[in-house]
C-alpha cells in the first residue's frame, strides 16, 4: 500500500481483502462537453464504515456519488455496488439496487407538492409497495422520532426550516432501510448549531441502521464527527487517504489547506 | 457556413431523436403496473376543473364576436336565417377545438413545463428516481393521460359555452327561440364534422401534456432554465396544434369529400 510522507495513502490503494467491500471503483471517467471532471477515480468502501470525501468545489465529488447510484453514466472504469457492475444492470436490476442506496441530496430534494407524511409514504407504497396503512404509519413515525421531528408530519416542506428538511431528507432515506448513505453536502447553508446536530445525527443513525456511507462536504467539523477515513479529492482524482487525524497532520500544502 | 450549420443539424435531430425516445418510454409506461390512479385524478382537477372558467370565458367570446361578426354580411344576402348552422359548424369543427387547445398550452403546458422544470432543478425528480420509484409512471404518465382526456371535454364544454354565445347575441337585435336557434344550429351538424373535431382534439391534449413534460423533465439545471422550460412548452405545443390542425383537416377532406 503506496503512503504519502506522513502516513497519508495515495489514491492508488490496494483494498484490504478481509474487509467486505460495499462500494468499489476503479479508474472512473467521466467528462461534460469535453471537460474531464473525474480523471482517475479508486474508492472502496467498507461495510459499516463512513467514508468522507473532501475536495474543492467543482471537483466532481457529488459526481463520483451519482455514478455510484446509476443517475450518471461512467465515460470510462469500473463502479461496482455489492459486486455488480452498475452500467452492466438493467432497468429492473437498477431500480432493486436503489432501494439497498439511500441518498441525500444536498437541497434534501423532498417533493413539495406533498406533506411531510406524503413524502415517507411515497417510497414505501411505490417501491416496497406496501399496502397496510398502520404498517406504513408506524414506520414512518418511527423514523420521524428518530429524527426527532414527528411533529412536522402533516407539514409541507415550505413550511420547514433548512436543517428540519434535512432531518426530513434523511428520515425519507432512513425510511427504506438502506444498507449504503450516499450524503451529498449535508450540512451545507446550515447554520454551525445545526451543522452539528446534522453530522451528530448521521453518526447516531449509521449506528441504529448500521449503514455504509459516502459522506461529501467541505464542513471540517461534519468531517470529524462522522468520518472512519476521509479521502481528498483534486483535479479530478484522490490525492490522499487516511483518518481525519492522520491528515491533519499531513505534508501536503492542498491538505493541510482544508484543517487550517 | 456549412461546418456552422452542421451542429445545428445535429442538434435537430438529436432533440428529435430525444423525444421520439422520450414518448417511447411513455407508452411503454402506461402498461407498467401500478397505475398512479390518485395522481390522474388530482391532475384531470388541476388541468380540466381549474381550466373551465378560462375556456368557458373565452368560448362564450368566442361565439359571441364570431355572431356579430357574420351577420351583416349575411343579412346582406338575405341568408340570416343560415347564422345559427354557420356559427355552429365554424365552432364545432374548427375554432372551439383550436381556440380550446390553444388557450390550454398557455395554462397547461406552461405549467407543466414550469413545476417539472422546477422539480428537476432542485433535484426532486433525481430523488425520485434514486429511492427505486419511477418518475415517469407518477409524472409523466399521469399528466399525459390527463391533458388527453380533459382538452376534448374542455372543447365539448366550450363548444356549447360559445353556442350559447351565439345565441344571445342573435338576441341583441332580433327575437329568435332558445329551441329553434339550437335546432338550427344543431341539425347542420353531422358525424363528419363532430368526429374528426373531436379526435384531433385527443392529439392536441396528448400534444399539450407531452410537450410540457418532455420541456420540463429535459430542463437544464438552473433557475433559468425552468422559465425557458415553461416557455418553450407553450411556443412548440402552440405550433404543433397548428400543425396537427392542419394534417388533420386534410385527412377530414380526403376521407369524407373524396
Amino acid at each position: 500500500m503506496e503512503t504519502t510522507t506522513n502516513g497519508t495513502k495515495n489514491s492508488a490503494t490496494v483494498p484490504l481483502k478481509t474487509e467486505e467491500l460495499v462500494v468499489e471503483i476503479r479508474g472512473l471517467k467521466k467528462a461534460f462537453s469535453g471537460y474531464e471532471v473525474l480523471k482517475n477515480i479508486n474508492l472502496d468502501l467498507k461495510r459499516g464504515e463512513n467514508l468522507v470525501v473532501l475536495g474543492k468545489s467543482g471537483q466532481g465529488k457529488s459526481v463520483t456519488i451519482k455514478c455510484i447510484v446509476g443517475l450518471l453514466k461512467k465515460d470510462d472504469g469500473s463502479v461496482k455496488v455489492f459486486n455488480e457492475e452498475v452500467a452492466d444492470l438493467n432497468d429492473e436490476q437498477l431500480k432493486q439496487l436503489r432501494t439497498k442506496i439511500g441518498f441525500l441530496f444536498q437541497n434534501s430534494a423532498l417533493y413539495d407538492s406533498m406533506t411531510v407524511r406524503e413524502n415517507l409514504e411515497f417510497p414505501l407504497t411505490r417501491v416496497l409497495k406496501l399496502q397496510e396503512q398502520t404498517e406504513i404509519t408506524s414506520r414512518v413515525e418511527e423514523v420521524l422520532e428518530g429524527v426527532g421531528l414527528l411533529d412536522a408530519i402533516d407539514k409541507m416542506p415550505s413550511d420547514l426550516s433548512g436543517g428540519m428538511r434535512k432531518r426530513i431528507g434523511l428520515a425519507r432515506t432512513l425510511i427504506m432501510k438502506p444498507e449504503i448513505m450516499l450524503y451529498d453536502e449535508p450540512t451545507t447553508g446550515l447554520d454551525p448549531i445545526t451543522s452539528r446536530e446534522i453530522s451528530e445525527l448521521i453518526l447516531e443513525m449509521q449506528k441504529k441502521y448500521k449503514t455504509s456511507s459516502i459522506i461529501i462536504t467541505h464542513d471540517m467539523p461534519c468531517a470529524k464527527i462522522t468520518s472512519d477515513r476521509v479521502m481528498v479529492m483534486n483535479n479530478g482524482e484522490y490525492v490522499a487517504e487516511g483518518t481525519y487525524e492522520e491528515l491533519e497532520r499531513s505534508d501536503n500544502e492542498l491538505v493541510r489547506s482544508f484543517f487550517n | 457556413m456549412a461546418e456552422q450549420a452542421l451542429p445545428a443539424w445535429k442538434r435537430t435531430f438529436e432533440e428529435a431523436g430525444s423525444q421520439i425516445l422520450f414518448l417511447g418510454n411513455f407508452f411503454k409506461n402506461i402498461f407498467k403496473s401500478g397505475f398512479e390512479w390518485s395522481e390522474f385524478v388530482r391532475q384531470c382537477y388541476e388541468i380540466g376543473y381549474k381550466s373551465l372558467t378560462l375556456v368557458g370565458l373565452t368560448g362564450f367570446i368566442m361565439g359571441l364576436v364570431l355572431t356579430l361578426q357574420s351577420r351583416p354580411t349575411l343579412a346582406d344576402f338575405g341568408a340570416e336565417s343560415w347564422l345559427p348552422g354557420m356559427v355552429s359548424l365554424s365552432i364545432v369543427r374548427e375554432i372551439g377545438p383550436v381556440i380550446t387547445a390553444i388557450i390550454c398550452a398557455g395554462r397547461v403546458a406552461s405549467s407543466i413545463g414550469a413545476e417539472l422544470g422546477s422539480m428537476n432543478v432542485t433535484e426532486q425528480i433525481d430523488a425520485m428516481e434514486v429511492s427505486g420509484a419511477n418518475p415517469m409512471q407518477y409524472l409523466v404518465v399521469t399528466r399525459v393521460l390527463a391533458t388527453t382526456l380533459m382538452i376534448p371535454i374542455l372543447t365539448f364544454i366550450s363548444d356549447a359555452i360559445a353556442l350559447f354565445g351565439g345565441y344571445l347575441a342573435v338576441n341583441i337585435d332580433g327575437k329568435v327561440s332558445f329551441y329553434l336557434y339550437f335546432t338550427k344550429a344543431i341539425s347542420v351538424l353531422g358525424f363528419s364534422d363532430i368526429f374528426p373535431a373531436t379526435i384531433k382534439t385527443i392529439f392536441f391534449g396528448l400534444t399539450i401534456g407531452f410537450i410540457g413534460c418532455y420541456k420540463g423533465i429535459n430542463s437544464n439545471k438552473g433557475t433559468e432554465s425552468v422559465g425557458l422550460a415553461a416557455n418553450s412548452a407553450v411556443v412548440t405545443s402552440s405550433l404543433w396544434i397548428f400543425v396537427i390542425d392542419a394534417i388533420a383537416v386534410q385527412l377530414t377532406n380526403l376521407l369524407a369529400y373524396h
